[in-house]
């Protein structure tokens, strides 16, 4: 049995038409059977609310007299990208402030916006013959504006890596706050209520499908950028009107240590137009599995920890390694069950109409990692080979005079096996001075706890360890603790000068 | 019952603590400690019916105390009700209901902090 969308569109026209949410949907099906739930369901509404960096809005601000042609643009201090028109931009929900950093971002101003608080606009220009004006700066509310058109470029992903951290510091992410240790789990996504999660081989999801887009009557534009349903990562581009836009569905957010980000509220409705939908709209949270992955290795390829359901994330606890870790969620389940609540309450009053895509989209597509030219420059490249060192058996004399011969401030100490087990910096060697009854060796007197890196680690991730555990210097080794090298501020310093400046 | 308990350190290194442990008999739980060489500031949990017993001891021994209610509080205007605060109290302060809304058992809380900075709505604060 087929059912038409204009079959279901009279229906809803007529206030006759059967609408359930996706949480509602899977026990109907297991009730009724697949025919007749069929039969019986006209739509399936879906919902998420959850934090959306790639989110925006473009502007028409209307033109000033005398004219001027707005090449930097901020809207509350917030710069948007001017490069459009002249008097049009786009705000980006996860730019920051040029005064509060990422305390107040994009996100905010158009939370502002759309809680009615008017917004300073500032704009310059260098002035032309037709636009002579160099700077205006002016108040605004949102209705103030010709044109406010919310447009995301990437939202609502099908599902989301959760998130756990084994490294040794807290760490604050787009994922929110990862204990250290693996101390708990972060999760985001609405699991059986996810529009994409109800469609995922994208058959009535489409271009020009109407949906619910913050409270405002949206719709789906396209694939979102980075969408890769062929890996169960779709997502989807949408656009709505931000003047008709509700604080209720749309709320700014700021991540510590990261950034601003924009909470979106995003519903799709779907036409139960044959047995496929039925069956892809009665997915559980148990049936939309994801990785855990370790955000403790700042690289691009993180780890899985393992692999749970939605059902297992929202249960609070998940066992890993034999310990019960918390888990978090990041987006709001009460706020996603709101948005297809009242998405199903429009359709219910005729308020909406369905329509199947204009476009469809491909659900084989995935996506792949920037292609690179050049290779993030190597710890094995710019460190320090000739080293200076010190057996831990050895008297603290001895290392003061090979840390005077290295000219160098710090001595990685190693054992009978020439592996290292502690670094000895001129700070030790004076406290050991100032205090002698510490102990004649260097062993007495070393850190053992040693901050290190390997000859394949990224600069980039070197440095960062140095920045964070305000340290000057890293022994470079091998996987059995081999001493290869020393790291130093100073060998970042060839970044600038040589070879990797472009 | 939760107790902050402020002292100074300037008279002399008095063992308030053990003293109010001595001197009353009742089993304290510190929860959080931060002493430096001029002043201490002790939370600790008493059971409820010996929270008097302990203030009358402390305050003896020249300590401030202050019953700790509502140590931690939500803005609802601002909290979306994520749940981003769960995982990270050490004190299993936040959950949600079966209606997944979040609730709070505010009297266990030991004021650490750590929600405040993981909330990404900026709805959770902390009693100075």
């Amino acid at each position: 049995m087929h059912k038409s969308i204009d079959l279901i569109n009279e229906r809803i026209r007529d206030g006759n038409a059967r609408v359930v949410s996706a949480e509602e949907m899977p026990d109907i099906v297991q009730e009724l059977g697949e025919e007749r739930a069929l039969e019986e369901v006209d739509v399936v509404t879906t919902g998420t609310f959850g934090a959306m960096c790639s989110s925006g809005a473009f502007f028409n601000f209307g033109h000033a007299d005398p004219p001027i042609r707005m090449e930097r643009i901020w809207l509350n201090d917030v710069e948007a990208y001017a490069g459009i028109a002249a008097v049009d931009a786009y705000l980006g929900a996860a730019s920051d402030s040029d005064t509060q950093g990422i305390e107040y971002g994009g996100a905010h101003v158009l939370e502002d916006l759309v809680a009615g608080n008017p917004v300073e606009l500032r704009a310059l220009s260098r002035g032309t013959d037709c636009y002579p004006r160099k700077t205006i700066t002016t108040e605004l509310y949102l209705e103030d504006m010709n044109h406010a058109i919310m447009c995301n470029p990437r939202n609502a992903f099908q599902r989301y890596a959760a998130a756990t951290n084994t490294s040794e510091r807290t760490l604050h992410t787009y994922m929110g706050t990862l204990l250290p240790h693996g101390g708990n789990i972060s999760f985001s996504g609405a699991g059986t209520l996810s529009p994409l999660a109800n469609d995922p081989h994208l058959r009535v999801i489409g271009s020009g499908v109407p949906i619910f887009l913050c409270g405002a009557r949206g719709m789906v534009v396209g694939d979102g950028t980075q969408s890769s349903p062929g890996s169960q990562f779709g997502n989807l581009m949408t656009t709505g009107d931000l003047q008709e836009m509700s604080y209720d569905f749309l709320r700014a957010a700021t991540f510590t240590g990261y950034g601003a980000t924009l909470y979106v509220g995003v519903g799709i409705p779907l036409p139960v137009i044959d047995i496929g939908v039925v069956r892809s709209t009665a997915v559980r949270d148990e049936d939309i599995s994801t990785p855990v992955v370790d955000y403790g290795v700042p690289r691009r390829d993180r780890p899985t920890v393992r692999t749970v359901t939605y059902q297992d994330l929202k249960s609070g606890v998940i066992e890993i390694d034999g310990e019960e870790v918390r888990t978090s969620s990041l987006s709001s389940f009460r706020k996603a069950r709101e948005v297809a609540g009242e998405l199903a309450r429009w359709i219910e009053t005729g308020q909406m109409l369905l329509s199947m895509p204009t476009r469809t989209l491909d659900a084989t597509r995935t996506v792949h990692p920037i292609r690179e030219t050049a290779q993030a420059p190597r710890v094995k490249e710019i460190m320090e080979k000739n080293v200076v060192s010190i057996a831990e058996d050895e008297e603290i004399r001895t290392a003061a005079k090979n840390l005077l011969r290295g000219e160098t401030n710090h001595l990685p100490v190693l054992n009978g096996e020439g592996k290292l087990v502690g670094i000895v910096t001129t700070y030790d060697i004076s406290k050991a001075v100032v205090r002698p009854d510490s102990g004649p060796r260097v062993r007495d007197i070393m850190t053992r706890k040693v901050i290190k890196t390997s000859p394949d680690e990224p600069v980039d991730i070197a440095a960062r360890k140095l920045e964070q555990h305000n340290i000057s210097a890293l022994p470079v080794v091998d996987e059995s603790d081999r001493l290869l090298g020393m790291l130093t501020a100073i060998d970042l310093g060839k970044l600038f000068g040589g070879r990797w400046r472009r | 019952m939760k107790l902050l308990v402020t002292f100074s350190r300037k008279g002399g290194h008095e063992p308030v603590i053990a003293r109010t442990v001595k001197e009353t008999g009742v089993l304290i739980n510190v929860e959080r400690a931060h002493i430096d060489s001029h002043a201490g500031e002790v939370l600790i949990d008493v059971p409820d019916e010996y929270a008097q017993t302990v203030c009358r001891s402390m305050v003896g021994a020249g300590a401030n105390v202050k019953v700790l209610e509502d140590a931690v509080v939500r803005d609802e205007n601002e909290c979306i009700d994520c749940g981003a605060c769960i995982s990270v109290c050490p004190q299993d302060v936040f959950f949600l209901d079966e209606n997944w809304n979040l609730q709070l058992h505010a009297e266990r809380c030991v004021l650490c902090g750590k929600c405040v900075v993981a909330c990404p709505h900026n709805a959770l604060s902390i009693l100075e």
